[in-house]
């Protein structure tokens, strides 16, 4: 008995200095690992990638073909999407990281501010991808990333119940009435808003997030406020109280309504595409009609691949990244795993004979990419619960909400 | 736990020979046996030493020492019996809450957030990478990194010329190199590095500039990222150990370190990104209570996790209450149905509970709007009000059969004899309920309700899964709302939910507040309920 519980003690404590040892030692073991990385595994060379399970096996085509010609052995880690922009911030600081990441372009300005991704000099090859993809990963004149595909939102329109989506919000919404289905139109909003999947009817009123400057690069000062921003909100509002926009129609709501074949037109994203086509509902893209007149441009947003900054494999990180991610096979295998528009131009013109990817990149000609600098983390959370609240009747002065929130969001730039 | 048989005449005689044969001083198997374990046990320890000592984290190496040499003298000496079964546990307790509040802690007095998550070094390492540029209008050449003994050097291709250089050496064109297409088959005197051995030396590599002529400063340097392709480059900063301070060479500006913010500042007060942590004190406490962007939500937010804690303690103990008294009157049939029946909802994982009662609270397709209220399109979980009852309605339903478990047990061993004799005695039923029954229950569940408050006070999961804090606060300028209980407002204001930008020290602070705040209440509840213990 009593040996029993000392040998039951002695393992315990055998476990509690192993908890202790992974637990308490992280940047040690990580500085020690950081060491052995140059110097010895170095020598073997190797490359580790977070990639979510949707660009899997595009990646994994890649690392197999830069493995069997450099011999630089390349681990693919599967993360879930959601996390990598939380768990790379953490865990670049402490020496640990991968070496390279999947990302999207928006996270660039966080990154460079706090000092986690390098730079990477594309040269020449620079010219051979789609120009706003590599704006979008551009910040201070210099990229960041290599990007690899371009997704927008666009009027994804059931073919069997209109047959061409008008110039104007106002005629879309007509032409939806008289199709006599239970909404003429869908957006979701939800209780917090979507801001993202709303901002082409925004810009159609002239009311950009942040002012851009003439290079296209956007400007730290807000540029959603004013009488233009106002008659978004009172158009919010007005379309709230006619019943066509709805909190609670969030984005399951939504899909599952259009897949029902319950509207002719909705506002989403290629993500969305295979719902529809699953439910053998045939569909067509066009671009967004314009609300107030001007042209409705949405967000470009744009995936690619980061370089850790304090990756000890920088080297090789971007010679796969430029070399081997960045040529045409790899570029059409990840289109082919994620349904988005290529960012390599070669790749691009490959899949353009689809007639859905062919309707989002003329979508994409009045886009506009995403703001990536580092002020925008900042605009999301009121911007779009001020549209909810607009939307659900809480804030009852719609101009006045909106005026509200744009100097919430300036009392956060400036402090 | 051999001592708890009743000690005959035998065993005391016994006393003497075990002694002998303790198996702190001889070789028996069992002595062998702890021998194993502590060579692991000290395996292990001298693992992480290593590695602490390699990276130079001497906290780590100091704590992994003492907790060593603390833990062999437990297991090897005879005098320390009673420590031999408390080192575990105590080196849990150390290393899993102590060094986890202190870390804590020490994170609240720091500037650790967006904008300052590296160190020094780093900060410094990232600047300068930033700030290296491609010499713009120049071209890009045909690359092979190439060796000559230990001196690394470039050779490149320029007009169907092959130039070589290293570091200190200027490109120079060399006669008699091979060129394959674009690439350099050989070059007189240099040995040519494959891709493999790039690899091997790749952070030289990287490091490696070499002049394109004599005028460094007005030509710049080659320098390549792939190891096959050449660019000029030029540093725009340059770092000076001695000042501590970045210079522009372009326009001569310099930002010197500010060790108070963690940033270089230059003399007008333009900063340089990325900056690093560093100690700023009381800061984040100071901005928790003092910062109006903060200390209105906090107050607010506050209140409702008090009045959320108790109430959800409250309704959920006495719904869990009455219904284990009910389900105890032996006069109901089919007790065993009903209370399966009643644990249902506590089998269901809590997040999805209430991330399936989100669904149902929907104000126009939820199944509470459109079935049981008859499609009236009340906002469950938009008004602020509603959305305060929706969430403890929630908690009712997931809390209450926990609080039917503990109450039926506790129910089950109160002795029947009292019960009569009160009734003999005259009682009416309230009376027995309130005079018997009711007292020695609560000395049962009293530190169950203490720790069910402490649970409640941090239930983040329900909040989350529910309602994420929403509605949010119209006036507030912190992505922080109505339903927003303290922990998940840490949540939101540490900038893990991407609505804020992250500042992990402001959110370690809050946190040490929480922790001051329930380890307060619990200490005091403990303490009225062993008062109330000793009264009996």
């Amino acid at each position: 008995m009593r040996r029993g519980i000392s040998i039951l003690t002695a393992a315990g404590l055998a476990m509690t200095l192993a908890a202790c040892g992974g637990g308490s030692s992280d940047d040690s073991t990580s500085g020690a690992a950081e060491e052995t990385t140059a110097s010895e595994t170095g020598a073997s060379g190797s490359l580790t990638i977070w990639v979510d399970d949707n660009r899997e096996v595009a990646v994994t085509d890649a690392a197999k073909a830069y493995e069997d010609a450099t011999g630089t052995t390349v681990d693919v880690v599967v993360k879930d999407f959601a996390n990598i922009r939380a768990d790379f911030s953490a865990q670049v600081p402490t020496g640990e990281g991968p070496d390279i990441t999947v990302g999207a372009h928006d996270w660039l300005g966080g990154f460079v501010k706090d000092g986690l991704v390098a730079p990477i000099e594309f040269g020449d090859a620079l010219a051979d991808f789609n120009t706003v993809s590599t704006d979008a990963f551009t910040y201070d004149g210099q990229v960041y990333g290599l990007p690899y595909a371009i997704e927008n939102v666009a009027v994804i329109r059931n073919t069997a119940l209109a047959d061409s989506t008008p110039a104007t919000f106002d005629e879309m919404l007509a032409k939806g009435k008289a199709a006599g289905t239970k909404y003429p139109f869908l957006i979701q909003v939800g209780d917090e808003g979507d801001a993202y999947t709303m901002y082409a009817f925004q810009t159609s009123f002239g009311a950009p997030v942040f002012v851009q400057n003439d290079d296209g690069s956007y400007s730290s000062e807000l540029g959603l406020g004013g009488e233009n921003g106002n008659n978004f909100a009172q158009w919010l509002q007005d379309q709230a109280t006619a019943g066509v926009l709805d909190t609670n129609i969030t984005y399951d709501v939504a899909v599952d309504a259009f897949s029902k074949g319950e509207s002719p037109y909705i506002v989403g994203g290629p993500w969305m595409i295979s719902a529809f086509t699953d439910a053998g509902i045939d569909v067509a893209v066009d671009p967004i009609p314009s609300a107030g007149g001007e042209t409705a441009s949405p967000f470009v947003g744009v995936q690619g691949f980061y370089v850790n900054a304090n990756s000890q494999n920088q080297l090789t990180a971007t010679d796969f990244l430029v070399n081997y991610l960045g040529t045409e096979d790899s570029q059409v295998a990840l289109y082919e795993a994620g349904d988005r528009v290529p960012a390599l131009n070669a790749a691009a013109d490959a899949v353009s004979d689809d007639p859905i990817v062919a309707g989002f990149a003329a979508a994409a000609e009045n886009a506009v990419p995403m703001p990536s600098i580092p002020e925008m983390d900042s605009v999301w959370s009121f911007w779009g619960v001020t549209e909810a609240n607009i939307i659900n009747g809480t804030a009852t002065d719609a101009p006045a909400a909106w005026t509200e929130m744009v100097s919430n969001i300036q009392a956060e730039l400036d402090k | 736990m051999t001592d708890v048989s009743p000690r005959t005449d035998e065993r005391v005689k016994q006393k003497e020979p075990r002694k002998v044969f303790s198996q702190a001083t001889n070789w028996g198997p069992g002595f062998l046996t702890k021998l194993i374990l502590m060579a692991a046990v000290n395996a292990l320890g001298l693992y992480v030493l290593v590695n602490a000592y390699t990276a130079g984290s001497w906290v780590v190496f100091g704590g992994m020492a003492l907790i060593l040499v603390a833990v062999d003298y437990v297991y090897f000496s005879k005098k320390t019996l009673a420590l031999k079964y408390l080192t575990p546990g105590l080196v849990f307790l150390l290393v899993f809450q102590i060094f986890v509040i202190l870390y804590t802690g020490y994170v609240a007095l720091t500037n650790y957030g967006a904008g300052h998550m590296v160190n020094k070094s780093q900060a410094i390492d990232a600047i300068l990478m930033q700030n290296t540029r491609r010499v713009e209008g120049t071209a890009q050449y045909p690359l092979a990194v190439v060796r000559n003994g230990s001196d690394l050097g470039f050779a490149i291709i320029e007009n169907d010329e092959v130039f070589v250089g290293t570091a200190d050496q200027p490109l120079e064109a060399v006669d008699g190199a091979t060129i394959d297409g674009t690439r350099i088959a050989e070059v007189p005197g240099w040995e040519i590095l494959s891709m493999g051995e790039v690899t091997e030396n790749q952070t030289d590599v990287l490091a490696l500039r070499v002049p394109i002529s004599d005028d460094y400063e007005a030509d710049g340097a080659i320098g390549t990222q792939t190891g096959t392709t050449g660019f000029v480059f030029r540093s725009v900063l340059t770092y000076d150990d001695s000042s501590d301070a970045l210079t522009n060479e372009e326009t001569g500006t310099v930002y010197t370190a500010n060790g108070s913010t963690g940033q270089f500042e230059s003399a007008d007060g333009e900063t340089l990104n990325p900056g690093w942590r560093v100690f700023v004190g009381l800061d984040n406490f100071k901005d928790a209570f003092g910062d109006g962007r903060y200390a209105g939500p906090f107050v607010k937010v506050l209140v409702w996790t008090f009045a959320f804690a108790f109430l959800s303690v409250a309704t959920t103990f006495l719904l869990g209450m009455v219904l284990a008294m009910t389900m105890n009157d032996e006069r109901m049939r089919g007790r065993k149905f009903y209370r399966t029946i009643m644990l249902m909802p506590y089998a269901f994982p809590a997040f999805m509970t209430a991330f399936l009662f989100a669904g149902l609270l929907n104000t126009k397709y939820g199944f509470f709007n459109e079935v049981l209220f008859g499609g009236a399109a009340i906002p469950w979980l938009q008004d602020p009000w509603l959305a305060k009852l929706s969430v403890l309605f929630v908690n009712l339903w997931m809390g209450f059969p926990y609080m039917f478990l503990i109450c039926t047990g506790a129910l089950q061993s109160i002795p029947s004899d009292m019960n009569e004799a009160a009734r003999i005695d005259g009682a009416n039923g309230f009376k027995v309920w309130r005079y018997i029954t009711m007292p020695q229950l609560m000395i049962q569940v009293t530190p169950l309700l203490i720790s069910s408050f402490a649970f409640n006070f941090n239930n983040f999961n329900l909040i989350y899964m529910l309602t994420n804090g929403g509605p949010r606060f119209e006036d507030s300028s912190v992505p922080v709302g109505s339903t927003d209980i303290l922990i998940s407002m840490v949540y939101q204001i540490s900038g893990l939910s991407g609505e804020a930008s992250r500042n992990f020290g402001l959110a370690s602070a809050m946190s040490i507040i929480i922790f001051i705040i329930v380890g307060a209440v619990s200490a005091y509840s403990f303490k009225r309920s062993r008062s109330m213990e000793g009264a009996q």
